[in-house]
């Protein structure tokens, strides 16, 4: 036959908990009360940190912040579905996963405050520092998930990029190689809808980001990323074909509604009336209205949780205030080899580093 | 026991033996595995190692950004880049994680990761399959650059490379490979940041390495002077004392190289003498280098490349000076 279908396609979209409130009782993941809680509370405290650090910043004592607020379930969904010794592979933007996966605040209010210490990975954390480039940091997380696979483990990397990454070669090349290794990788795409001021339509004419994947002989799902719980279903589900060699995209459907950063202004690119739009379907109280339903979260549960929320984060904030008054300028030269080359301790030397050790 | 090896199975032996040594060296590259690379540099060790030799697709950044998180979970990579060229493709990953991944973690993640690619004109190939970047890699704050210039060599620095806790772009003169054979040692690490006097002499130095040290040979055969002949080999960290010393004892110098000149290793080096050595100077730092054009097709080839008769007038220059 001179002409023929040779390969179909189809992408699976997932949404568990509606828009008002009710969830699709055969699709509910399996989550005790306190996992339940987790959830809500992770959400809290990352969106509980993004307000403070836009203020800290416009005082001026934070550099660029690029805040997350309206992704906390896309992230912090996937985040918890993890083991414990899972990688998180990070974009700049993943404050949220980062918090649930127990990187304490300070250490992301340090980064903010131009500080090393901030990124730094303490052996068997199982985390990468945030990756400023757009997109690169997918490859990295398909060499950890080959890496764990050729040593005979099961951990697998989760990777976090937003749409305007799927333009970028490197996603490409990342999916691609993920493929032919068979990397234990987790790709979370997180359509937040906007690339700075770069909408969907002029980033891509695909119709979804998900079926990026199908070019790439691996699976594509795309879910309802303001949907805690679908988020968590769709993350586990990845996260153990991934263990079996399987890499997974999928299309976290959000939105970012602050800022790309505290540089940004939005209201140049995007109409309040889109914004209205999607604070109506804002994550945290979507799963808030499912939780008081259920009988989960009552009034106390949830003063005590922001209570809490509130002294962590001020705690933080004080803490990587203390720590930038140590900050020792020397640094920068102790950590660029594992050993300093000769040129560069003659330059260390001059600099005055010498001296005191 | 010592073999009488060409350079390109000095590679292949040493990759061999670090696999042995290691089992976490892992090596992979665009035919690196089945066909045992274009040169052939790492032919049958799929066949011994197949856990750990692969074939890659054609991915630079790929195949770069990969040595970020397989070093993260432990695993010392040891890619190819098929031709220096390529890595251009990849050059972003290198330039923007690759180097600054302990800086940026304040040491608690490193990537030791040996990036070989052949490099540097004089086999008649395509387009953009000749270039020397080395100054580009060199001016990436993080990365080592090492240059091997004969069979023996390769394996001790080629060793050392694998061994080292920091990434490494290792630098293989594409015309060497299968230009000469010599005796290799079994055991061998040449540590990196040092530099070898290949002659001695009392008149001029000559720095030179890779291919080029190779035209240097010739040209100093020619020189009616005593010449003294230095290799960094490797020139990030590069080992300047070796090379002031020198001049200060010859009181004139030359470098080779046969990419372009400027902003190339030559104007670092001749800076770096002066810094050092600018009193004994009895000439100023002549320079031998490609010229700033894109390597030309194998056509005009050999008028680009600095050839015996170009260092020996570069040495002429430098003994005439004064």
């Amino acid at each position: 036959m001179p002409r023929e279908d040779v390969a179909q396609f189809t992408i699976e979209s997932v949404q568990v908990l509606s828009e008002d409130g009710t969830v699709d009782e055969g699709l509910v993941p399996s989550l005790t009360d306190d996992q339940l809680l987790d959830l809500y509370e992770g959400m809290k405290r990352s969106r509980r940190l993004d307000e403070r650090a836009i203020l800290l910043q416009r005082r001026g004592e934070l550099g660029t912040y690029a805040p997350a607020i309206g992704q906390e379930a896309a992230q912090v969904g996937s985040a918890l579905a993890m083991a414990d010794d899972d990688w998180i592979v990070p974009s700049f933007r993943e404050s949220p996963a980062l918090l649930a996966r127990g990187t304490p605040p300070h250490r992301i209010l340090q980064y903010a405050l131009g500080m090393e210490e901030g990124a730094e990975i303490p052996g068997g954390e199982g985390a990468l520092p945030p990756a400023i480039p757009v997109g690169s940091q997918p490859l990295h997380a398909v060499g950890v998930g080959w890496g764990e696979a050729l040593q005979g483990r099961s951990n697998v990397a989760v990777t976090y990029f937003g749409d305007g990454a799927t333009s970028e070669g490197d996603v490409y090349e990342a999916l691609n190689l993920a493929g032919v290794y068979d990397a234990q990788t987790v790709f979370v795409c997180q359509n937040n809808r906007y690339a700075i001021s770069t909408r969907l339509e002029n980033q891509t004419n695909a119709e979804t980001l998900a079926q990026k994947a199908i070019a790439a002989g691996i699976e594509g799902i795309r879910v309802d990323g303001n949907d805690a719980l679908g988020v968590y279903r769709v993350a586990s589900e990845a996260i153990e074909r991934a263990r079996e060699g399987e890499p997974v995209l999928i299309e976290a459907l959000t939105y970012r509604r602050s800022m790309h950063t505290t540089s940004d202004d939005p209201s140049v690119y995007r109409e309040s009336a889109e914004e209205d739009e999607w604070e109506a379907r804002d994550p945290i109280v979507r799963l808030q209205v499912y939780l008081d339903d259920r009988g989960v979260l009552d009034e106390g549960t949830k003063s005590e949780i922001d209570e809490r929320i509130d002294a962590e984060i001020a705690e933080a904030i004080d803490r990587a205030r203390e720590s930038r008054e140590e900050v020792d300028p020397a640094d920068m030269f102790r950590y660029a080899y594992a050993e300093m080359p000769p040129e560069l301790e003659r330059q260390f030397d001059a600099f005055g580093g010498g001296a005191d050790g | 026991m010592a073999e009488q090896l060409r350079m390109v199975e000095a590679v292949r032996e040493t990759l061999r033996a670090e696999l042995e040594r290691d089992d976490g060296v892992v090596v992979y590259g665009e035919d690196v595995g089945r066909a045992g690379g274009v040169f052939r540099s790492t032919q049958g060790l799929m066949d011994d190692y197949p856990d750990r030799v692969f074939d890659a697709p054609v991915a630079e950044a790929g195949i770069v950004g990969l040595g970020v998180g397989l070093a993260a979970t432990g695993l010392t990579p040891v890619p190819e880049i098929q031709f220096q060229s390529f890595l251009y493709q990849g050059f972003h990953q290198l330039a923007q994680h690759v180097a600054r991944i302990r800086s940026r973690t304040r040491g608690t993640v490193g990537c030791p990761m040996t990036i070989r690619t052949p490099y540097g004109g004089g086999i008649h190939a395509l387009e953009l399959h000749s270039e020397s970047f080395e100054a580009g890699f060199a001016h990436v704050p993080g990365l080592k650059v090492v240059f091997p210039s004969s069979p023996a060599e390769t394996k001790g620095l080629l060793t050392s490379a694998v061994r080292d806790p920091d990434p490494v772009v290792f630098m293989e003169p594409t015309r060497l490979y299968r230009s000469f054979r010599e005796e290799v040692p079994d055991e061998h690490e040449i540590p990196l940041g040092e530099a070898r006097v290949v002659d001695a002499g009392d008149d001029v130095t000559v720095v030179a390495w890779g291919s080029m040290l190779r035209e240097t040979l010739d040209a100093v055969g020619d020189v009616d002077a005593s010449v003294e002949v230095i290799d960094p080999r490797t020139i990030y960290p590069l080992d300047t004392e070796t090379i002031t010393e020198s001049v200060r004892k010859t009181g004139r110098c030359v470098v080779v190289h046969e990419a372009p000149r400027t902003s190339g290793m030559a104007g670092e080096i001749t800076a770096r003498i002066n810094e050092e050595a600018f009193l004994h100077l009895e000439a100023p730092v002549e320079r031998v280098t490609g010229y700033d054009v894109p390597v030309p097709m194998f056509a005009r080839e050999d008028a680009y490349l600095p050839d015996a008769d170009r260092i020996a007038a570069g040495i002429g220059r430098a003994l005439d000076f004064g």
